[in-house]
This record gives C-alpha cells, sequence and structure tokens, in this order.
C-alpha cells in the first residue's frame, strides 16, 4: 500500500520533569519556546524540511496540549491524503494494554503503523531538541555507507560527554562502540537521539528486544548495543549547527536568551528553513508611547507600554507602563502590571503579575522544595498564577499553576521559597 | 445569519490610491501591519455565521486570488458552500470585463440562483470595521425593509471625504428618502457603507431588470431609481469605520490603528480578524532599538529609531534609521542612517543609506513596489 521511502517516528514522551512547574501539566516537547514555538515544532518543521510527509507521533506524558497544537498537522503542511502526521497513543490490545515501557518499545508497539506503509528507512527523532536538520543529506549518508544504523551526534566538550550517550568511532565514521554516559569518554561525539534505520532491521531488533524480559526496552541502552555485538553496519552522521537539550530550567533561559543576540547561531529568520507553528490569531504587536524594547524579542498581539530589556515575549503579552521586564522569558497572555520589576523569571501562560510587584531580587539560595530544579537564580511561575500587587519575590522561587492571592502567606517570598496552590502557610 | 450568503464587491479601478493600487486591487492593500483591506469585511461576514461568500473581483486580481487562496483561514474551505471567486470571464453574450457592480453580480446569477439561502448581505472590499450582521434580520423585518443600507454619521470626516461617498437622507422612522452617489457638495454626515441587506430572489429580479435596461451599477441604477417603489431603510452602525478610496484616507486609517481605544474596537473586544498567515519569527530588537506609539509586526528585525508608524512583515530598519509617522510595508530594507517622514512605502522598497524623504501629514510620499531608492 505505501510507497514512502522514509518516515518519521517522533518520540513525544518525555516528561521533562527537570523543567519543574513548566512541564507539569504537560510533555516536554509541548513546552514554549523562542516567543511563538512550541519544542516539537523544529523536529517536525526539520521533517517537512527535509521532505519527509509521512510523521508518527508517539505521545504518552500528558499529551492534551500535543494533540491540540498538532491537530491534523495543517501548520506543517501535514494534512495530506496520503501520509500526513499521525498521533500514536498507547492503547488496549486484546489480551493487555499497556503504556509504552521505553523508546523502543513505544516503537514496538506501533509496527503495525510503520508495516501498513511499508518504508524502506525510518528516522526516530525526539521532540525534545531545539535544532535545525536536513534530515535528506543524513539518509544521503546512510545509503551511500550502505548503512543499517545511522546515529547522528554532534561534537561535546570533553566535560560534558559523560552526560551524553558516547560513540566511538574508526576514522571512517563507523561506529565500534557505543557507551551510555561514560565516567572516562574515549571520544566526545554525543549521540544527538537521531536515529535512522533500515526497517526490516529494526523491526527484527524490535521484536527481539521485546521478547527479552531483561531489556529496557530502550534504543540507547538496548537496541544500538545489541545491533554493534551482531556487527551490523552503523555510522555515526557528524552534525555541525546548534543543537540544545533544553532540558533544565536554566538551559531552557539561556537557549531562548541565545535567539536575542545580534546574528543568533540559531537564526529563527533564516528564510530557506522555516520553522512552523500555528500562528495565533493575533493582530501585530504594539509598543505605547512610553514603551521601549532592547535585545528583545516579541511576538504578535502584545501591548508594551513598559520597558522590555533581554527578554523573550509570546503572543498576547500586556506590559504595562512604568513596568521593567529584563532577562525574562514572559509566555502567552501574561499580563505584567504597572511599575512591576521582573527579572530572571520565567512566567508560564496567562500569568497575572499584579502593579508595583517585584520578582527575582534578594540573595542567591536554592529552592528548599525542589534544590535539583530551581538553583540557577531564575523564578518560575506556573501558568495562570497570579501575582498579588506589592508583592515582592525572590530568587529561585516556584509558584505552582494556577496559584492565587490566596496562596501568598505574605507578600513577601524569599529567595528559595515556593507558592502552592491550596498550600498551607508555614 | 445561516440563511444570509455574503457578496464582497473589490471595487472598479481607482487612481486615487496612486501607485498603491496600480498593481493590486484595492480590496488587497496592506493595512495595519498584517492585514489585507478585504480581511475585514470576510471576518465580520464569517464572525456573524455567514458561510457561503462570493467575492467579484475586477481589476489587477492577481494578489487578491492569492491572498484568499481556497479560503483556509477563514475557515471557508468547506464541503458546503464555502469561499468562491468570480474573476470576469468571456461568454458568447459577453465581452468579458465587468461594467459595473450590478453587470458584475449578473454575470454570476447562477452563483445566487445556485444558492439557498434567503438574504443576501452585499459589501465592499475596502472598508476597515468589525461589525456583527446578526441584529440586520431583526430589524430588516421589523421594518418589513426591501432593502437595508448600514449607514453611519460620518461626522468624524473632512467635507472633502465625505463627498466621495454615497449620503443619505432618511425620514423619522428610518426610511430612506434620498441617496445620492459621490455629490460634490456634501448635504448630510449620513453615509451608506456599501453594506445591503436584502433576499436573494429580490436580488434577482432587481439584477436582471437592471441589465435587460442596459443598465449596470448596483446604487446609480438600482437602489437610487427604485428609492419611491420599493421600502428602502437605514440601520445605524455606531462603531469605527473606514473606507480606504484615497491616499489621504488610507494613510490616517492605519494612523488611527495606533490608538488603543480603535485597535481594542478592530481587533479584540468583538469577533477576530483572520488573515493569510505568512510563518515569520517573532519581531526582534536588537540594542539600538527605539520603538515608540508604533505597530510591529512578525518577521521585523529593528535597531533604529521608529515613532508613529506601522511596519508590516519581514521589515528591517537598520542602526541611525530614523523612521516617523510612515507606512512601511513587508519586506521592505531601510539603510543605515536613513530618515523617512510622512512616508508610505510599497513592498520590498528599499532605501539606501543615508537618504532623506519626507511627505506631507496631509500628502505623505509614496514609493512603489519593490523600488530601490
Amino acid at each position: 500500500m505505501g510507497n514512502k521511502e522514509i518516515i518519521a517516528l517522533l518520540l513525544a514522551g518525555g516528561q521533562g520533569s527537570r523543567l519543574g512547574v513548566l512541564t507539569k501539566t504537560i510533555a516536554k516537547p509541548a513546552v514554549l519556546y523562542g516567543g511563538k514555538y512550541r519544542i516539537i515544532d523544529f523536529s517536525l518543521s526539520n521533517c517537512v524540511n527535509s521532505g519527509i510527509d509521512t510523521v508518527g507521533v508517539l505521545t504518552q506524558y500528558q499529551p492534551l496540549k500535543l494533540n491540540s497544537h498538532i491537530g491534523i498537522g495543517k501548520p506543517w503542511d501535514l494534512d495530506r491524503v496520503n501520509g500526513g502526521v499521525t498521533i500514536l497513543s498507547p492503547y488496549l490490545k486484546e489480551e493487555a494494554g499497556e503504556w509504552y515501557k521505553g523508546t523502543a518499545n513505544a516503537v514496538f508497539q506501533n509496527i503495525q503503523y510503520v508495516d501498513k506503509l511499508a518504508p524502506e528507512y525510518v528516522i526516530i527523532l525526539s521532540g525534545d531538541h531545539i535544532y535545525k536538520m536536513d534530515y535528506s543529506l543524513m539518509l544521503d549518508f546512510h545509503k551511500k555507507n550502505n548503512s543499517e544504523a545511522t546515529i547522528s551526534v554532534i561534537n561535546v566538550s570533553m566535560e560534558e560527554a559523560s552526560r551524553y550517550g558516547i560513540m566511538n568511532t574508526h576514522e571512517t565514521g563507523r561506529i565500534y562502540e557505543f557507551e551510555e554516559k561514560p565516567k572516562k569518554p574515549k571520544s566526545t561525539l554525543a549521540s544527538m537521539g537521531v536515529y535512522i534505520f533500515s526497517w526490516e532491521v529494526l523491526r527484527d531488533y524490535l521484536i527481539r528486544d521485546d521478547a527479552d524480559t531483561s531489556s529496557e526496552h530502550d534504543f540507547g541502552k538496548n537496541i544500538i548495543p545489541a545491533m554493534l555485538q551482531d556487527g551490523r553496519s552503523m555510522w555515526a552522521y557528524r552534525f555541525d549547527g546548534y543543537w540544545k537539550d533544553v532540558g533544565t530550567i536554566q538551559a531552557f533561559w539561556e537557549s531562548n536568551m541565545d535567539l536575542i543576540r545580534r546574528v543568533p547561531e540559531f537564526n529563527l529568520f533564516d528564510p530557506t528553513s522555516r520553522t512552523y507553528t500555528p500562528n495565533p490569531v493575533q493582530p501585530a504587536h504594539y509598543i505605547g508611547p512610553g514603551g521601549s524594547v532592547k535585545k528583545s524579542i516579541i511576538a504578535e498581539g502584545c501591548m508594551i507600554y513598559g520597558k522590555v530589556r533581554n527578554s523573550v515575549i509570546f503572543p498576547g503579552v500586556l506590559i504595562q507602563e512604568g513596568a521593567e521586564v529584563e532577562d525574562s522569558i514572559i509566555m502567552s497572555y501574561s499580563i505584567v502590571g504597572s511599575n512591576s520589576h521582573i527579572n530572571r523569571c520565567i512566567t508560564g501562560e496567562r500569568v497575572k503579575i499584579g502593579d508595583n510587584v517585584k520578582a527575582g531580587i534578594g540573595e542567591m539560595l536554592p529552592n528548599e522544595f525542589k534544590p535539583g530544579i530551581y538553583n540557577s537564580g531564575i523564578t518560575v511561575m506556573g501558568d495562570q498564577a497570579e501575582i498579588p500587587d506589592n508583592a515582592e519575590i525572590g530568587r529561585n522561587v516556584m509558584i505552582d499553576l494556577n496559584a492565587s492571592r490566596e496562596d501568598f502567606c505574605s507578600l513577601q517570598v524569599a529567595s528559595g521559597k515556593s507558592v502552592f496552590k491550596g498550600g498551607v502557610c508555614e | 445569519m445561516k440563511n444570509t450568503m455574503g457578496i464582497i464587491l473589490t471595487g472598479g479601478s481607482n487612481n486615487r490610491l496612486k501607485e498603491l493600487s496600480t498593481t493590486r486591487s484595492i480590496s488587497a492593500i496592506p493595512v495595519g501591519g498584517k492585514y489585507r483591506a478585504i480581511d475585514f469585511i470576510l471576518s465580520n461576514m464569517v464572525n456573524s455565521g455567514i458561510t457561503n461568500v462570493g467575492v467579484l473581483t475586477q481589476y489587477s486580481f492577481r494578489s487578491l486570488m492569492d491572498h484568499l487562496g481556497a479560503g483556509k483561514e477563514w475557515d471557508l474551505d468547506r464541503r458546503k458552500n464555502g469561499l468562491f471567486i468570480f474573476p470576469p470571464y468571456l461568454s458568447s453574450e459577453d465581452t468579458g470585463w465587468y461594467k459595473g457592480t450590478a453587470d458584475a453580480m449578473h454575470n454570476n446569477l447562477t452563483f445566487l440562483k445556485r444558492s439557498d439561502e434567503d438574504y443576501v448581505l452585499i459589501a465592499q472590499g475596502n472598508c476597515v470595521f468589525n461589525m456583527d450582521f446578526n441584529s440586520l434580520i431583526d430589524y430588516h423585518s421589523a421594518k418589513d425593509a426591501d432593502i437595508t443600507i448600514v449607514y453611519r454619521d460620518m461626522h468624524d470626516f473632512t467635507s472633502e471625504d465625505l463627498s466621495l461617498l454615497g449620503l443619505m437622507k432618511m425620514d423619522q422612522d428610518n426610511r430612506v428618502t434620498d441617496l445620492q452617489e459621490k455629490p460634490l457638495h456634501p448635504f448630510t454626515t449620513i453615509a451608506s457603507t456599501g453594506v445591503y441587506f436584502l433576499k436573494r430572489e429580490l436580488l434577482i429580479s432587481l439584477l436582471e431588470e437592471c441589465v435587460a435596461h442596459g443598465d449596470y451599477d448596483f446604487v446609480k441604477d438600482v437602489l437610487i431609481k427604485k428609492l419611491g417603489e420599493l421600502k428602502v431603510y437605514g440601520f445605524e452602525f455606531k462603531g469605527h469605520w473606514r473606507n480606504l478610496s484615497t491616499i489621504q484616507l488610507y494613510y490616517k486609517c492605519n494612523m488611527e490603528l495606533l490608538s488603543p481605544e480603535v485597535r481594542n474596537e478592530l481587533f479584540i473586544q468583538n469577533g477576530k480578524i483572520y488573515t493569510k498567515v505568512k510563518d515569520e519569527p517573532p519581531a526582534k530588537y536588537n540594542e539600538e532599538a527605539e520603538v515608540r506609539n508604533s505597530i510591529i509586526a512578525d518577521g521585523c528585525i529593528i535597531e533604529g529609531l521608529i515613532e508613529n508608524s506601522v511596519l508590516f512583515r519581514g521589515v528591517v530598519v537598520k542602526k541611525g534609521a530614523v523612521i516617523r509617522d510612515s507606512i512601511i510595508m513587508q519586506g521592505s530594507l531601510i539603510e543605515e542612517g536613513v530618515t523617512l517622514q510622512h512616508a508610505i512605502l510599497d513592498k520590498g522598497v528599499t532605501v539606501t543609506r543615508s537618504k532623506f524623504l519626507k511627505g506631507e501629514p496631509n500628502w505623505p510620499i509614496i514609493l512603489g513596489k519593490n523600488v530601490t531608492v
């Protein structure tokens, strides 16, 4: 039935728990990025820009936002008669229903979907990364080397290398060893989580992996090592562009800030590789008579009456007179009240910051509730949180989703403290 | 308004818009940073529940057709009904070009006859306003009207601008007693907005009669001639309404969009205004940017000073450039040290280093499409 040379399977089940309150009700690929996009838009747009018109999106964790975002794939021209985008969520089978147990198991459970399309190759992607890549060049490389599995790699520093899956290759690029988070890395070629497989080969390994009860059903931990052991033809494809895993609050903030440089390394303005996303129905944005914007990105529908500097502002945000926003990310339809000063904050969608609020001030203390997540000085406010007038909020503060005025025990929230929805005051 | 179909007239040739209308129909003229004039009436119709819309095109309609496409952005790409575009065509008994608005509609009688809605809403493609047409039906039947004309008190227009509109007199019951198209000496500030509401069957018979008499203009040959015979009533629209028929009106209309009240009424408070999407990234401001009281669209890169201006998508303003009281359309490039005031730049204009261009508030300077200065 199918005649597709290559189809894409996009693993969008990542929980992204280190993004704290930003991923409390949405999966990591659905997190907003860059003034207009969601993280998954980059992988999806890469597919379209690489000529791949059939994409299966595998969702599991909090898929609601993701499903409505992707819809029938219109913004990416993936609403096709032949191919297009399909959301693949776990479902009940005759014998037993089960969740996706790992990345490889997620693909295994959708063997039928791929078989129906009968592609020669599949490209496995993760929806968690910010990068622009032409997968067709990687496919050319895969074919040229008669490869059975090609893994895209990026050069990282020696210090970082122990945080990634590292590929050890011969000079030709052929992989002879794979090490997951090695203590003493032999190379600095990190896997980007982008794989091209010849479908027949992968299919075989997925079935074998499923039968193996000791397996974690993970591409990096199980499938790749098993193929290496069998001496399969496996090649590392070197990628040199911008690639970021925005897995932590700090990395997420930094990657957004990369976009406001004069000529950013990651250029959204490049007309040859557009990034697509559903466009908000909003008028062009407006800067008021007393407004000022410097070194920032401002999306449609915003009204800026205050000052904005070094910041990324999403659609429909209102920044009132006398307000100053610096080094911050303000997501869609949030309001910053008059004379409020916001410094190094990330707000979710529809956050309401009252008047005369000061946020991001005071000492550098890690968050007491989750020190592993909020520790780089950035204060994070969840979707639809309301910050009362005159509040003073420190650094590394976490404000829960939907937190309202009543949830604030005091107008002073010191660095490292949290405000919980319906939470009890200490 | 499920029981109403829409017809949008996109107008004849107009040289009062100078260079801006040489390559495009007035209805396709860019407005407010990201819209085209026709977006307003089309969105108004869709927001009012009209899903069967015909657009009659005449002059330079390529850009209009490109903009409308299959009507996706207005949710008009439908199985049943949707968006229909009617450019002029040659047939055995016809010369092709539409001779006037009635002739244009008559040429597409099949569309009118094949539709099954009881009512037709006729409107112009070059007006900027946000109106819900739903209350028209009740008004129309309460008055037992044959035709209802939407009017507005144009007290905020100069008499020069008024003389470009259709002005009308009504009796105490709002029945129209006099209608004059573009009178030399305006006798009132009550003006037709070019929105007419009537039964579909009535429209068909009026058009057939009009064309049989060798006439072709809907206002002159149908409305005005039939004022005594038919019950024509006026329905007041109190909101913001502008038509874009001269350079001055076009310029003023865009500048008025800088007012928060006007933007709020047009874009936020009422139904949304839809337009073709372009997938531009959000606008980027560099360190030197100084922007005040301006509308800036997606895809712009700003390093200069901008005041009281409207910038469309993908405009690049380099360091040291100063733009005041101007309209800069899509994809224009303003190089270092340029000064612009009271200027209208069409799409794709390049103004090279250190040029100084200045118009007058009532006569803005115009640079045509794709020129380099």
